[in-house]
């Protein structure tokens, strides 16, 4: 979907802020997040980590943009297991006395069906052009390079195409590359001659150039 | 920060006499946490031990031992270029995060700096969790688009001729970067070099 997760490029975030000798968690309850996540997974309560990735990039924006790291993941886990009825909106809201922000309902979603080859169709060299499409479904193929011109740098091995892993636990794995695009092809004219942007694509998302 | 006996800070004027109220976000974990221990969906000593592995054991060290051994031993090195996930197998490191990793190494014409510009995707087994400044909206939105002037903001003055290459860990392949020995390390054992590896070194922000 094109949310807001979908960041690179955009402008108006300021300079990166570096926090020095930062502890691995600022507050308790991050740990207890980070253990109820990691539980959670231990017990597939909650699906895939592609369906968690679609769960935070639901929050309403101004939400995501407010809420920190550990509340995204929060609002995720909470918004999954309401979702596979493992709590009820009601328990969590009546337990917190005041209300609990939930990620906002999948939109009616066009999942990919058609089956998909483990082959990969392309080699290192070959050059390529990134599909581009706009699914309201979750993807992993940023905004940023739809539409580009790259070239396949790396072959990685088969892996379980996020586009249907977040919405359904069925077998769908397809070859990744890793795709070199050069800034000006991404940015225009003013970005830097010497720079290379890679990106990381499953095979789907791609067509020969 | 100090632990009250609930788990939760109770904010940083709390103290153990006169509890400062919770924030709303410390309200909304502890209603889930309650609710999953009554189901019996809670185990405590598995959140104890996966909490106290990131934050004691699995971090940037793991990386730099990876890293010098990599200055000591040309095989080790050729390895762990060609496959990262083996090599960094071979020290004992492997786990969430870390299934399918990739090294990039640093030359004297080419820099490597990763990113993940859809979420924050980071290779724990070797650096640990991810610190705040990776996950920020600057990091994710700008690396990409103009790599040369963030590295100079946080510090690290690349000349033009110096190559930026830029990863973007968008899909299942989690990234490393493999800096240049520094200069006048050639007494250094390797558990001296490790530790003038810095976790920015081994991100590409910064080199050792």
């Amino acid at each position: 979907m094109n949310g807001l997760h979908d960041m690179g490029g955009m402008d108006g975030f300021g300079p990166v802020q570096v926090e020095k000798r930062e502890p691995v968690f600022h507050h308790c309850w991050e740990r207890r997040v980070f253990g109820l996540v990691a539980g959670s997974a231990a017990r597939r309560l909650a699906g895939t980590t592609a369906a968690f990735r679609f769960a935070i990039e639901r929050m309403l924006p101004s939400h995501y943009l407010r809420a920190s790291y550990y509340e995204r993941w929060l609002t995720a886990l909470a918004t999954l297991l309401v979702e596979k009825g493992v709590v009820t909106r009601e328990e969590l809201v009546g337990r917190a006395g005041d209300s609990f922000p939930l990620s906002q309902p999948a939109p009616v979603l066009h999942i990919p069906t058609s089956a998909r080859s483990q082959a990969p169709h392309f080699v290192v060299g070959d050059s390529v052009v990134v599909r581009n499409e706009h699914p309201s479904r979750h993807t992993r193929c940023p905004r940023y390079v739809r539409g580009k011109r790259g070239t396949i740098v790396r072959v990685d091995g088969a892996f379980r195409l996020p586009d249907v892993a977040a919405h359904r636990d069925v077998p769908c794995a397809e070859p990744a590359y890793s795709v070199r695009f050069s800034t000006r092809e991404l940015w225009g004219t003013a970005a830097g001659a010497t720079e290379t942007i890679h990106v990381d694509l499953w095979q789907s998302y791609l067509e020969p150039a | 920060m100090s632990a009250s006996d609930d788990g939760y800070d109770h904010g940083p004027k709390g103290d153990h006499h006169h509890p400062a109220p919770l924030t709303d976000v410390e309200v909304r974990v502890r209603a889930l946490e309650e609710l999953l221990r009554e189901k019996g969906l809670v185990d405590e000593s598995f959140i104890d031990a996966v909490v106290s592995a990131y934050e004691n054991d699995i971090g940037p060290l793991n990386g730099a031992r990876v890293v010098a051994r990599a200055w000591v031993d040309p095989a080790y090195r050729g390895r762990l270029l060609t496959d990262a996930t083996a090599a960094i197998a071979e020290l004992g490191y492997a786990g969430p995060e870390g299934d399918h990793m990739v090294v990039v190494e640093n030359t004297k014409v080419v820099h490597n700096v990763v990113v993940c510009t859809l979420c924050s995707c980071y290779p724990w087994p070797v650096l640990g969790l991810p610190p705040t400044w990776y996950k920020s909206a600057a990091y994710r939105s700008r690396l990409v688009r103009e790599p040369r002037v963030v590295l100079r903001e946080m510090g690290l003055d690349l000349p033009e001729s110096i190559e930026i290459r830029v990863w973007d860990s968008s899909a299942e392949i989690r990234y490393l970067v493999l800096p240049e020995r520094p200069a006048r390390t050639e007494g250094l054992g390797e558990e001296e070099l490790a530790t003038r590896v810095t976790r920015d070194a081994m991100i590409g922000t910064a080199r050792p």
